[in-house]
């Protein structure tokens, strides 16, 4: 990540904040403003951080993922309704409920990333439509499904109504979560911690371990990565499957941290944001967290500014509009595509099906 | 088997193993998979009626459709069908209202429609050429840009339905336009059904892209940068204007499928109404192997399969939402011909198409 991007990120989340301090400060105290802004932006930048974090694993080896929406759509799905059917028929705690939830939302995902990976890989698709392919899947599946399980005849939860699970419980870190103005931003819930270790984990196995280097040559340039013996499509295959699991966790997140509910097309858009997120952070795991960060922040002002809707001036009044504080990723990463911050690079071989294999 | 059939295997056989997978998830659900489909074939071409609503179903999509493949022919993968539809179905909107308006006085419809829609397709073509223009200046690529565009399109078009645009009519919580002027509709093709003249429009314009594609300098240059933009670079082909006005074509098309869907039936834009076009359109342009013909063939079929799908429910209690499995599943073996040529034993083709070259390139 260079500087001039980490700065411009710097830069754009300190205005935001700064607007909301300065809107609502005949309200609020401007510091319990910029506590709250922090605290949202991380829990908002969930999903972001996460589905970006997916794009990384599987670019960085070459493979294209516009399917991280239908990605998180899917395990958003599944998470609900697994977590759902264990608290309505069976006597498991809701904390038990919610872990058996993950664990269906992540396992969902990777048979998700396992249809884009064999088509991708196995079978050398155009990895842009193997993505659209993926994101029908999902709106066909989880709408079908969601609609489906509620008929009394051959639904699951035909005749009874079903329990909710409810959402993960907040985690507060001992001593710091005290601290003031920047303590919010340690009381989050587990989903949100686990994005912020697999950034470090991610940049960790990816620049520092031998299987990092293997995927990184499988994306940069496959050919030589097969010549000196590896095996370039088990490496994307290992690659998507990985990056499709953290994304399963991205969409946990909807279903089972945000909300405890399951709506269609409820991730809404932003597993595509994520992959703004990913380019915006120029295909690195850090750079994908600053700049699902950026987003989230932009998303935390215009939630932030709901509390206090009666002191804003007439004049900033379009700021609480959704549709306008919505523009901000997309905007940014088209002039980031531009090269006018600073250059973007896409790994080699991204969306290149050659697997050295002739 | 004769070479005009050959093109047509494949997609074939496509549907039809989605059909018969389909036939076992509706068997999985618990409902009978013979009802279902016999649902969908009534609900699809039944009844005058039925047919009527197919057509109406299937003129967004061959408009879409089109838009995709003539993008593909000059080598760009234009995802962003579904912004450029919401852009062109707003401008045609502002435009079917807002001119009698600003000229104060009622407009002949001979003058009035074709503004409109022409003012539907400067909108989508704008949409699109944005992201050909940077594509093709800066290397930012289009795939990128229009997913971002299209997403900019719908914050945009939201703002403007719940701000300046919104119909002002008392009581009104909707986020949609005033109705356009009765100058400003495109008429239906029969008495008491809603088929409309949008409908032929899409036939002619089908066949307006076969012929600009095979039998104009501009589709052959378009042709010449898809295959390869080097080498049209050095043949003398301006790759940067070239790609622009591909992009331009491509939108303006997706455009007129949303300024049609607001001239024909809604006579106003409606918030999310083009929510699912962009992908769907690739569908079409992919099952209709980006050749107008099969564009017809394929966006009949989604129209069909959309129309009749409300039947199906209504017979079988299976969602609707099967259908959109079941696209997924004919774009997978579309996409996925290998599956296809093996389970029916069929010769591979020696070549294989890479339509997308990765972010980079």
């Amino acid at each position: 990540m260079e500087r001039r991007r980490l700065l411009f990120i710097a830069a754009i989340i300190s205005v935001l904040v700064g607007v909301a301090a300065f809107v609502g400060s005949a309200r609020v105290p401007p510091l319990q403003i910029i506590a709250s802004m922090l605290s949202t932006t991380l829990a908002v930048a969930t999903p972001l951080t996460l589905g970006a974090l997916c794009g990384v694993w599987c670019e960085r080896a070459g493979v294209v993922n516009i399917g991280i929406e239908g990605t998180m759509l899917t395990s958003a799905f599944f998470g609900w309704t697994a977590a759902t059917a264990l608290a309505t028929f069976t006597a498991a705690p809701a904390g038990l409920c919610l872990l058996g939830g993950v664990g269906a939302a992540v396992v969902s995902a990777m048979l998700v990333g396992l249809l884009l990976s064999v088509l991708a890989v196995t079978f050398r698709v155009d990895q842009i439509i193997a993505g659209v392919v993926v994101d029908l899947f999902a709106v066909g599946v989880t709408g079908f499904l969601n609609r489906q399980m509620m008929f009394e005849h051959g639904g699951l939860f035909g005749g009874v109504a079903p329990q909710s699970a409810g959402v993960m419980p907040h985690v507060r870190i001992p001593l710091l979560a005290d601290l003031p103005v920047v303590g919010p931003i340690f009381d989050q819930q587990p989903i949100a911690f686990a994005g912020l270790l697999l950034v470090a984990l991610t940049h960790f196995v990816l620049f520092f371990t031998r299987f990092g280097l293997r995927v990184r040559a499988a994306g940069e340039h496959p050919r030589a990565a097969a010549t000196v013996g590896i095996d370039v499509r088990a490496v994307r295959h290992r690659s998507v499957l990985i990056g499709s699991a953290i994304a399963g966790l991205g969409g946990a997140y909807f279903t089972l941290e945000s909300v405890p509910s399951f709506e269609p097309l409820m991730t809404n858009g932003r597993g595509f944001i994520a992959l703004a997120a990913m380019i915006f952070g120029n295909w690195t795991p850090l750079g994908a967290l600053g700049a699902a960060l950026l987003f989230g922040s932009a998303q935390a002002l215009q939630i932030n500014l709901q509390f206090f809707r009666e002191a804003i001036p007439e004049s900033l009044s379009f700021l609480q509009q959704s549709s306008i504080v919505g523009l901000l990723p997309y905007v940014l990463t088209m002039v980031v595509l531009t090269g006018v911050v600073g250059r973007t690079t896409a790994p080699a071989a991204d969306g290149n099906p050659d697997d050295g294999r002739g | 088997m004769t070479a005009l059939l050959r093109p047509l295997l494949v997609p074939v056989l496509a549907v039809f193993t989605a059909l018969v997978v389909g036939a076992g998830v509706i068997a999985a659900a618990g409902a009978s998979p013979w009802d279902a489909y016999t649902g969908l074939f009534q609900g699809a071409f039944g009844s005058a009626r039925a047919l009527s609503e197919t057509a109406v179903w299937a003129t967004p999509y061959i408009f879409a459709g089109l838009a995709v493949s003539l993008a593909f022919h000059a080598g760009l993968f234009n995802i962003g069908a579904e912004g450029q539809i919401a852009v062109g179905a707003l401008t045609a909107a502002l435009f079917g209202y807002g001119l009698p308006r600003w000229f104060g006085s009622d407009l002949p419809a001979l003058v009035h429609l074709p503004m409109t829609l022409l003012a539907g397709v400067m909108g989508g073509g704008l949409w699109g050429a944005l992201p050909g223009w940077l594509k093709a200046r800066t290397g930012a690529h289009e795939v990128i840009n229009t997913i971002m565009l299209n997403y900019i399109a719908i914050n945009m078009v939201s703002f403007l339905l719940n701000g300046a645009l919104k119909d002002p009519e008392p009581g009104n919580v909707i986020a949609r336009t005033p109705l356009i002027a009765a100058s400003a509709e495109l008429p239906t093709l029969l008495e008491r059904y809603r088929v409309h003249w949008g409908f032929v429009l899409a036939l002619v314009l089908a066949a307006g892209v076969a012929f600009l594609l095979r039998r104009t300098t501009l589709g052959f240059e378009l042709r010449a940068v898809g295959s390869n933009p080097d080498a049209a670079a050095a043949g003398g082909i301006p790759v940067v204007r070239t790609t622009v006005i591909a992009m331009a074509l491509s939108g303006g098309l997706a455009g007129l499928a949303g300024a049609v869907e607001v001239t024909a039936l809604n006579h106003r834009h409606e918030l999310g109404f083009s929510a699912g076009y962009g992908f769907d359109a690739i569908a079409v342009a992919l099952l209709g192997r980006t050749h107008p013909v099969g564009v017809v063939l394929s966006g009949l079929l989604l129209g069909a399969m959309r129309n009749g799908a409300t039947r199906m429910q209504f017979l079988t209690q299976i969602p609707v939402d099967v259908i959109s499995v079941i696209q997924a599943l004919i774009l997978l073996f579309v996409a996925a011909d290998v599956i296809v040529r093996k389970l029916y034993r069929l010769r591979t083709p020696g070549e294989r198409v890479a339509l997308t070259r990765g972010w980079g390139a």
